[in-house]
């Protein structure tokens, strides 16, 4: 029930903030917070109850929904799902805090979309129905193109409707090959079923898996999003509010992520390993593609935007590879690029408050007034570009150690964002804290909301940085992967 | 080992320590606090060493686990030292030679607002390195060479608001990330293949099945790179001199004695895999060889004092690669020892020089130092004289013991014999014609000279003369770690004359081209082309500016837009034209749409009728 | 009786109906371009009387009176239409509706 649970409190919390309305706006994130944290108390004394760190999928609820399709709510939990919601959970305080004293207008409807939105991705990673995994996907669309649409910057509406139609579409292919995986299952099985571990079962012959793998495939990469289906997310971070933009990166493009992992590798195999190259192919192209166009940006937003298609292409490369270790590399990864693209956003967001640009051009010298401000941007900047020490290092060196085995053509131009990281990176760093001060702006330094933000995200990052078994250990040391078929049946 | 778990960390404390209460405190608290950290850091090392040596005896090293850091399969990545005798001399270099150089940095920093937060760098740096030399594993090493590297980064930059400074910094960093990208693919062959990555592993098994040798190629190559990029050999060296725009202890701490030196240690720690590579120990003998050639035919022509001895700490780096290539690995970490003496002592008496000049570094504005600062003055001439390898000096003993090895090399040769005695020549031609132009002649700068008499810029000058002097001399038990010298007997005899003739007649011809003849006659800087081209580092900036700068600038900047944004946007646009289109036809004028309607009429019945 | 070439009618009723439609086409006062509506419908009627005379059918005369029943609700539903516009435009241009378009 856990799952539910959370999703029904996220839920409450959001009708609630709804009802309360603008008289008593002031309560408004309290109300928020206490929602979220009331759900990371349910998955903490959930997990502390089941020391078995979920190596096994668990089955929570089945619950018959439209018994004549055979469509059933119900959800799961294993390792993947759990370190996920636990990561969406923290960002949800984070988007809390960064909205605080950025969103004056429509506030109640602000946190509902918020809180939707949050509930609609813990849906995502718990549904073990695959109808009622796309009945999640959609419901986290719409508040989240909402956020966009009301609250967003000066160029929002157009922004909105690029990341719906990008989004729309490709789960439109997906909803296809779910509804084409239904009647499969009814032809090989005799009932119609969307049950995920019903379709561990189904045997596909190979031009219609590869088909619809492709269905998948498509929806999941347009969400992580991968070369060439990246072209929304540039302009959704650019004019998305703060907390927007940090649920983007924070948790929405991992759902892409999680849905390579949980349904394009196990379900099809055979179509997986003949996309591989293919795959690879545009995952060492967003990665390098993704660093030049990063350092060609002068926006903030856009230039972390462009990073985060680098590192995600990270993702498609360790989960193409088909090796362990770069499978745990890539989960890895979703968890340190989740916090540190989370945090370089809320740098974003308060550099904006204080200065009313994104512009780099605009921006110089800062330091002198914001040393601490400039202190944690500096480590934010270090995480992405791979410094050792913080999460996104072992991230990638996981990642390019496990694919070098067997790709390591790829894996050197994949290599290359290492230097392409630092370039833009440092840009970033300088442009903004260094140089000339222009014309002697002063700018506040850290407030205290904005300090235990900082503090928390970079705390988390060189924790598990240092300690990355901490995360690891949820996963068995060697994860089903294409390469051994065997234990995909038995494991998940 | 308690010494051994704490040794990388004090200086971490105090950076901590610095960095939370950063301007709150006094010059005397942060001072205090920052030459704590790396005090004990040195009393550690001594503690460390005196028990590696009491166990030396098996030749074992020492290891100390402090905890898992994560699992790459099968292998587990630890957070481990490891000591042996090539790490205590590291260890004792880092923590000593550092401990002088925060003594000289508090006094030479002591005005800066920003004092505290330069300490706490200089600290973390410490820390970095420290783990970088201790590491028992390569990804340990891996994260303090990119520690070092991002210290690095914070002190080139520390004046940021100078946006020179803040160029050279990323420049630095970038450049030096190129180097570090090769070293951890390098690092994900060498795990590919062995499936470990803890180096005494990697080593023993070269001694029972040994990499191929496509593999060890690779390696010995990949590391390599990473070498030359941190150590700044050619190719890619350019960061170095424009490194110096940090302050001039930072450039004395990690441009002179520790950080330039990590490759060298790389290559050091890694010779087992080289020696299965014999063409890689080559290209190593290539690189140093050719880097301290060019590096000291740019130091001919540099005018800034820190530039001068930039491109000096290059080309002495170059002496210890081409040693390591050549299989002197005793002689090039001697070499890499008392380099760091005689060059953290060069630095920190330019560094006082600067200071009592009023900032000024150009070495024609200087001139006559020796009468009026005596003291100093003879101090960095200890340090030229290790320098060039003068006689009866640490650097004598070094330098000479790689010249003498190379003849006989199976990876080096008579060639790299005579190439590096003519850089011992052009060391000691470009260092006297620094002394001839600062020490000698007219006093030339604007302003009245201030004498620095702090004891703190004094006393670690002191020390680091004596060290300079016999620093050679110190026992250091590398030949445990080492294999035996690839050349059992030396070459003729007269080679051992000539390699001492060399830098004296350095000396007499940079006396005949700088020494000014009268008191009054000016030295000034050459105009030739010659003299502009090798000023400017042979071209490598330019070059590199015209081949990959320019171009990926260039090419980034002309995507900005996204190409592929523009295909998304072609279906838009696509959907946008045809919407304008049709709407010209609902023009809402009745007689239009009644003629189209005759019009469209006419035309089906033609078609019914034909 | 004297017969009329069928060809001839329908030569008739085909330029009627032009006529009709070009002055349609032509005109911009609404008035005007009512009448020549109704010269088409008649043109449409008078093909259909001839064409029911030469195959002695009464369907002819019966397509005619349905026109007719037409024309004339056309007629009083465009009138009232007309008033309205001289009411509210003063003028009867029919391109000055062009702006109810959507």
């Amino acid at each position: 029930m856990i799952f539910t649970n959370i999703i029904a409190v996220l839920m409450v919390s959001a009708f609630i903030a709804l009802l309360v309305g603008k008289r008593f706006a002031r309560t408004l994130p309290y109300i928020a917070a206490i929602g979220v944290l009331i759900s990371f108390a349910l998955l903490a004394h959930f997990a502390s109850n089941h020391h078995d760190l979920f190596h096994q999928a668990m089955p929570l609820v089945s619950v018959p929904w439209i018994s004549s399709l055979g469509i059933e709510y119900a959800t799961f939990i294993d390792s993947l799902s759990f370190i996920l919601v636990a990561l969406t959970l923290i960002l949800a305080l984070v988007c809390i805090l960064v909205s605080v004293s950025e969103i004056s207008q429509y506030q109640n409807f602000y946190y509902f979309n918020l809180l939707a939105a949050l509930a609609g991705i813990v849906g995502v990673f718990a549904a073990a129905d695959l109808f009622l995994f796309f009945f999640f996907w959609e419901v986290m669309l719409l508040p989240m193109t909402a956020l966009i649409a009301i609250w967003g910057h000066e160029n929002r509406r157009y922004a909105a409707i690029k990341f719906f139609i990008f989004t729309q579409v490709s789960s439109l292919l997906m909803l296809v090959a779910i509804i084409v995986m239904a009647f499969i299952y009814q032809q090989q099985f005799g009932d119609i079923s969307f049950n995920y571990f019903d379709w561990q079962q189904l045997n596909i012959a190979m031009p219609l898996q590869y088909w619809l793998m492709l269905g998948f495939f498509v929806a999941f990469a347009v969400k992580l999003p991968s070369f060439p289906f990246h072209t929304w997310l540039p302009d959704a971070h650019t004019q998305a509010p703060t907390a927007g933009s940090v649920l983007l990166a924070g948790v929405l493009l991992k759902t892409g992520a999680y849905g390579l992992m949980r349904f394009v590798l196990p379900l099809f195999e055979q179509a997986a390993t003949h996309f591989a190259p293919v795959a690879i192919a545009l995952g060492v192209i967003s990665i390098v593609y993704g660093a030049v166009m990063a350092f060609a940006q002068t926006d903030f937003k856009r230039l972390v935007a462009y990073s985060s298609i680098s590192h995600m292409g990270f993702i498609t490369l360790a989960l193409f590879s088909f090796s362990p270790i770069a499978y745990h590399g890539a989960i890895v990864t979703l968890v340190a690029h989740g916090l540190s693209s989370a945090a370089l956003f809320a740098m974003a967001g308060m550099l904006y408050q204080r200065l009313h640009t994104r512009d780099l051009k605009k921006m110089g010298g800062l330091f002198a007034s914001a040393p601490r401000m400039g202190g944690m941007l500096l480590a934010f900047v270090a995480g992405a570009f791979g410094m050792p020490g913080l999460l996104n290092f072992v991230g990638e060196f996981m990642t390019l150690t496990g694919t070098f085995t067997h790709h390591p053509i790829a894996t050197a131009f994949a290599a290359t964002a290492m230097i392409g990281s630092a370039i833009y990176g440092m840009y970033l760093f300088q442009q903004s804290f260094q140089g000339k001060p222009q014309e002697n702006v002063k700018i506040p330094d850290l407030r205290a909301h904005e300090w235990l933000l900082c503090s928390l995200l970079f705390g988390l990052l060189l924790y598990l940085g240092l300690f990355p078994q901490a995360l690891l250990m949820h996963f068995d040391s060697i994860y089903p992967s294409v390469a051994d078929a065997q234990l995909i049946g038995g494991k998940l | 080992m308690t010494a051994l778990t704490l040794l990388p960390f004090f200086p971490l404390f105090s950076f901590l320590v610095l960095i939370v209460l950063s301007k709150r405190l006094s010059w005397h608290i942060a001072t205090a606090v920052a030459l704590t950290g790396i005090g004990l850091s040195f009393i550690a090392s001594i503690v460390v060493i005196q028990s590696l040596n009491v166990s030396a005896s098996s030749g074992e090293g020492l290891t100390q686990s402090l905890w898992t850091w994560f699992m790459l399969g099968e292998h587990e990545v630890r957070f481990a030292f490891y000591v042996d005798q090539l790490t205590a001399v590291m260890i004792a270099v880092v923590s000593g030679v550092g401990f002088l150089i925060h003594g000289f940095a508090a006094a030479y920093m002591r005005d800066d607002e920003n004092y505290s937060r330069f300490m706490a760098y200089m600290n973390l740096f410490i820390c970095a390195m420290l783990l970088l030399v201790l590491a028992e594993n390569l990804v340990l090493l891996y994260l303090g060479w990119e520690g070092v590297g991002l210290c690095s980064f914070l002190l080139i930059g520390f004046w940021y608001k100078d946006p020179d400074n803040a160029i050279a910094a990323r420049k630095a960093f970038i450049v030096t990330r190129i180097g570090d990208t090769l070293l951890a693919l390098g690092l994900f062959y060498l795990f590919m293949e062995t499936n470990t990555l803890n180096i005494q592993e990697i080593l023993a098994q070269q001694q029972t099945s040994p990499l191929s040798d496509e593999a060890a190629w690779w390696i010995a190559l990949l590391l390599l790179g990473g070498a030359v990029g941190k150590s700044a050999q050619l190719p890619l060296h350019t960061w170095l001199p424009d490194a110096m725009a940090g302050p001039t202890p930072v450039s004395a701490l990690i441009h002179a004695a520790t950080m330039v030196t990590a490759g060298v240690y790389l290559i050091a720690r890694m010779q087992g895999v080289y020696l299965l590579a014999p063409e890689i120990l080559n290209l190593v003998a290539w690189v140093g060889c050719l880097t301290l050639l060019i590096a000291g035919i740019a130091a001919l022509a540099q005018e800034d004092i820190k530039r001068v001895l930039a491109y000096s700490t290059m080309s002495q780096i170059g002496y210890m690669m081409l040693g390591l290539g050549a299989g002197a690995n005793v002689a090039a970490v001697t070499h890499l020892m008392t380099h760091a003496f005689f060059k953290a002592l060069l630095f920190l008496g330019a560094g006082a020089i600067i200071l009592a000049v009023h900032h000024q570094q150009n070495i024609f504005k200087m001139g006559g130092l020796l009468k009026r600062m005596p003291l100093i003055s003879i101090l960095f001439l200890i340090g030229i004289a290790a320098l060039i390898a003068f006689p009866g000096t640490s650097g004598f003993v070094s330098k000479e013991a790689i010249i003498a090895e190379l003849w006989q090399s199976k990876t080096a040769g008579p060639v790299f014999w005579w190439l590096a005695v003519v850089g011992a020549f052009i060391t000691s031609v470009y260092s006297f014609r620094l002394v001839f132009i600062t020490f000698f002649g007219p006093y030339r700068a604007e302003h009245e000279l201030l004498p620095q008499r702090h004891g703190l810029i004094v006393l670690p000058l002191v020390i680091l003369a004596l060290l300079a002097l016999g620093g050679g001399y110190i026992p250091t038990h590398l030949e445990q770690v080492f294999s035996a010298p690839v050349a059992s007997q030396h070459g003729p005899a007269w080679l051992h004359t000539v390699a001492i003739i060399a830098p004296l007649l350095g000396i007499g011809v940079a006396y005949l081209l700088y020494f000014p003849k009268t008191e009054s006659s000016p030295a000034v800087p050459g105009t030739s082309s010659v003299y502009r081209f090798s000023h400017n580092g042979l071209g490598f900036d330019s070059t590199y500016n015209a081949l990959v700068v320019k171009p990926f600038v260039w090419l980034a900047n002309i995507n900005r837009k996204d190409v592929i944004d523009l295909l998304v946007q072609l279906i838009s646009w696509n959907t946008f034209t045809w919407h304008s289109a049709m709407k010209a036809a609902q023009s809402g004028r009745l007689r239009w749409y009644a003629a189209t309607l005759g019009l469209g009429t006419a035309l089906l019945l033609l078609g019914v009728i034909l | 009786m004297i017969d009329i070439a069928i060809t001839h009618v329908f030569l008739i009723s085909a330029l009627l109906f032009c006529v009709g439609f070009i002055g349609v086409l032509a005109r911009r006062n609404t008035l005007f371009m009512l009448m020549s509506l109704e010269v088409m419908l008649n043109a449409v009627g008078l093909a259909f009387v001839g064409a029911g005379s030469l195959w002695q059918q009464a369907d002819g005369q019966i397509m005619f009176i349905l026109i007719l029943t037409l024309a004339a609700a056309e007629v009083a539903i465009g009138l009232a239409l007309l008033i309205r516009m001289q009411h509210q435009r003063h003028n009867v241009d029919v391109d000055g509706l062009s702006k109810l378009r959507g």
